[in-house]
C-alpha cells in the first residue's frame, strides 16, 4: 500500500484518490464542471456511505497535524461536497440559472 | 401546507412614509452621469468598510484596498502604537503607487517597518512620515516634514475597519452607523474568525446585486432547489416577518422557512448531505459551544423584532457593505465595490469560529460551498437585470412591501445626491 494516498482504512476509496484528493477549492470547483454526471454519480455512491467515517478518522488527529494520508482523505471528503450539489440537487455539474458568474474562492482555511 | 401570511399590522412601508409607495426608476443604475454623481456624492463622503483587524494581527502589518470608484488605493496599517491608519497610496514624489505586489492593479498585504517607493526608494514610516530620501541634498528647499502620505479618515467598529475619503467627515463613524447598527456592538466578531472569502466580476450596477440580497421574495422561485422537490411552491408567502429602516441603513430578519429553522425539519425534507454531515445552507446544525455565541448572551440589537424562532439578520450598511449574522454562530459580509455605471466587484467572506476538529471545518466547508451556489443564482441572474433596464424600455417599477429595502436604497442613493447638488459643489469631471 506503499503508494496508496488514502489511509488503510479507506483503501475502497483509493480508485477515486488520484481524481479527487484536490486540495483548493478553486480547483475542485473545475473538477466539478470538467466531469460528466456519471463520473459524479460513482465518486457520490462510493463515498456517501464513508463520509461519516471519514469524520470519525480525521478527528483523532488534531486539525493542523494531519498526516499526509489524512489530509488526502480531508481533500477527498471536500470533493464529495463538492459534487454533492450536482448530485443531489442540479443533476449537472453547473448550477441551474447561475449564467456565466463565476465566484473566485481566494482565501480559505489549511488544511 | 399554510402559507406564512404578512403580519395583521401596517404595512412596513408606510411605517416610513418619506419612502412612498409609488413606482420606482432604476435610471441611478443604468446612467453613467448618475454615477459619476455617485462617486462623489457617496463614495466620497459616507464611511466605507475596507476590512477587519484580523487583517492587521500585529504591529507592521498593512494591507491595501483599491477603490475604483473613488480612482484611489489606500493603505490600512497597524502602527508602532498598535493604531490602525490609512493613507492613500500614493508617493509624495512623482505620484507612483506606492505599495503592490505583483502588478499595481493588485492589492497587496504583509508585515513591515516602513513603506518604501518602488520607484526613487523613498521611504515612509508607520505613521505615514517621510523618513528617508535617496540623494535629499539634491532637491530645493527640501524639509521632509512636508511631504508625509496623504492620510485618510480611518476608524476601527467591532474590528470593521472604515474610511472615509472626504476632507472632514460632516459625522464621526458612530454618528454615520447610528442605533441600529450599533445594535450589533457586543456580537463576539473576533471569535468568528475562520474565513472563507470570494470575489467576483459583475456585469451590473452595485445596487442592483446589492437588492437581490435585500429582499428574500425571490427566494421561492430563483432559488427553488433550495427546497426539496416536494416542497417546492411558487407561493412562499411573506418570507421575512422584521423590517427596519435607521438613516441610510436598512435591516431584514427572517425566523426560518415557514418559521422552522432548516436543522429542525424532518430528515426527508432536505438534500441527503445534510443530515449525513449535520451541516447546510444555514450552517453547522450545531451551534459552537461558545458562551458568547449563545443566543441568550447576544446583543439585543442582533434580533431587534425579538423574532422567535429566529434564523438570521441581514444588516445593510450603507453604502456597499452588507452582515449577515446565522443564529447557528456564524456570520456573511458582503460587499459591493462599483467600478463604472454598470459594473462592480463584488466580494463575500464567510466568517466561523475557528474549526477544532476536521469535522468542523468540513461542516463550514458544506455551508461554503452551498451557500456559493445560491449566490451564483443571484449573480447570473443580474446580468439580465442590467440589460433588461439598459433597454429603457419601461422608466417605472412597481415594488411590494417585503420589497422596502430596495425602495430605500435608491431612495437614500438619490437624496445623497440631491444633499450633494444642493450643497452646490460643482461635479468634478
Amino acid at each position: 500500500m506503499s503508494d496508496s494516498l488514502l489511509p488503510e482504512e479507506f483503501a475502497d476509496l483509493e480508485p477515486f484518490a488520484a481524481r479527487w484528493c484536490i486540495p483548493g477549492e478553486p480547483a475542485r470547483y473545475t473538477a466539478r464542471l470538467n466531469s460528466t454526471m456519471a463520473d459524479m454519480q460513482a465518486f457520490y455512491d462510493a463515498a456517501f456511505p464513508r463520509v461519516r467515517d471519514a469524520m470519525a478518522y480525521l478527528d483523532q488527529f488534531r486539525l493542523d497535524e494531519l498526516p499526509e494520508r489524512a489530509e488526502n482523505l480531508l481533500h477527498l471528503v471536500y470533493s464529495f461536497v463538492m459534487v454533492s450539489l450536482p448530485v443531489e440537487v442540479w443533476h449537472q455539474p453547473r448550477v441551474i440559472d447561475a449564467g456565466t458568474a463565476y465566484f473566485d474562492r481566494y482565501l480559505e482555511p489549511a488544511p | 401546507m399554510a402559507r406564512a401570511t404578512k403580519s395583521a399590522e401596517a404595512s412596513w412601508t408606510d411605517r416610513y412614509p418619506g419612502l412612498g409607495t409609488g413606482l420606482v426608476s432604476y435610471e441611478d443604475s443604468i446612467s453613467p452621469e448618475f454615477y459619476e454623481l455617485e462617486r462623489e456624492a457617496v463614495f466620497r463622503r459616507a464611511w466605507l468598510n475596507v476590512g477587519r483587524v484580523e487583517q492587521l494581527p500585529r504591529k507592521g502589518s498593512f494591507f491595501t484596498k483599491d477603490l475604483a470608484v473613488a480612482k484611489t488605493s489606500v493603505i490600512v496599517a497597524r502602527d508602532l502604537d498598535g493604531r490602525v491608519r490609512a493613507f492613500h497610496n500614493v508617493c509624495r514624489h512623482r505620484g507612483n503607487k506606492l505599495l503592490w505586489e505583483r502588478t499595481p492593479k493588485e492589492e497587496t498585504s504583509g508585515v513591515c517597518r516602513q513603506f518604501m517607493c518602488k520607484y526613487h526608494g523613498w521611504r515612509y514610516g508607520l505613521d505615514g512620515q517621510l523618513n528617508f530620501v535617496l540623494q535629499q541634498e539634491e532637491f530645493f528647499d527640501f524639509d521632509k516634514a512636508d511631504f508625509p502620505l496623504v492620510s485618510v479618515h480611518c476608524e476601527v467598529w467591532e474590528g470593521f475597519v472604515f474610511v472615509n475619503l472626504s476632507d472632514e467627515p460632516s459625522q464621526t463613524l458612530l454618528e454615520f452607523l447610528g442605533p441600529m447598527v450599533r445594535g450589533l456592538e457586543g456580537y463576539p466578531f473576533d471569535l468568528v474568525s475562520e474565513r472563507y472569502a470570494f470575489k467576483a466580476d459583475l456585469n451590473s450596477n452595485w445596487k442592483i446585486y446589492l437588492d437581490a440580497f435585500q429582499e428574500y421574495y425571490h427566494a421561492s422561485i430563483l432559488h427553488s432547489q433550495q427546497q426539496v422537490p416536494s416542497l417546492r411552491s411558487f407561493e412562499s408567502g411573506f418570507k421575512a416577518p422584521h423590517y427596519q429602516i435607521d438613516g441610510p441603513h436598512r435591516m431584514v430578519s427572517t425566523g426560518g422557512w415557514k418559521g422552522v429553522p432548516r436543522h429542525m425539519l424532518p430528515h426527508d425534507q432536505m438534500y441527503p448531505i445534510e443530515p449525513l454531515t449535520e451541516a447546510g445552507l444555514m450552517g453547522p446544525w450545531q451551534r459552537p459551544d461558545i458562551p458568547e455565541l449563545d443566543p441568550a448572551n447576544l446583543p439585543a440589537g442582533l434580533n431587534p423584532g425579538g423574532l422567535d424562532p429566529w434564523s438570521i439578520s441581514n444588516f445593510q450598511i450603507f453604502p456597499n457593505f452588507v452582515i449577515l449574522v446565522y443564529e447557528r454562530g456564524w456570520y456573511l459580509t458582503y460587499h459591493y465595490w462599483p467600478t463604472s455605471h454598470n459594473t462592480h466587484a463584488w466580494e463575500m467572506s464567510y466568517y466561523f469560529p475557528r474549526s477544532r476538529t476536521a469535522s468542523e471545518r468540513i461542516r463550514h466547508e458544506v455551508t461554503a460551498v452551498i451557500s456559493k451556489e445560491a449566490g451564483l443564482q443571484d449573480a447570473g441572474t443580474l446580468d439580465g437585470t442590467q440589460m433588461g433596464l439598459e433597454s429603457r424600455v419601461i422608466d417605472k417599477y412597481p415594488l411590494s412591501d417585503q420589497e422596502i429595502a430596495v425602495r430605500h436604497l435608491h431612495k437614500v442613493t438619490g437624496d445623497w445626491v440631491q444633499s450633494y447638488l444642493r450643497d452646490g459643489r460643482g461635479v468634478r469631471a
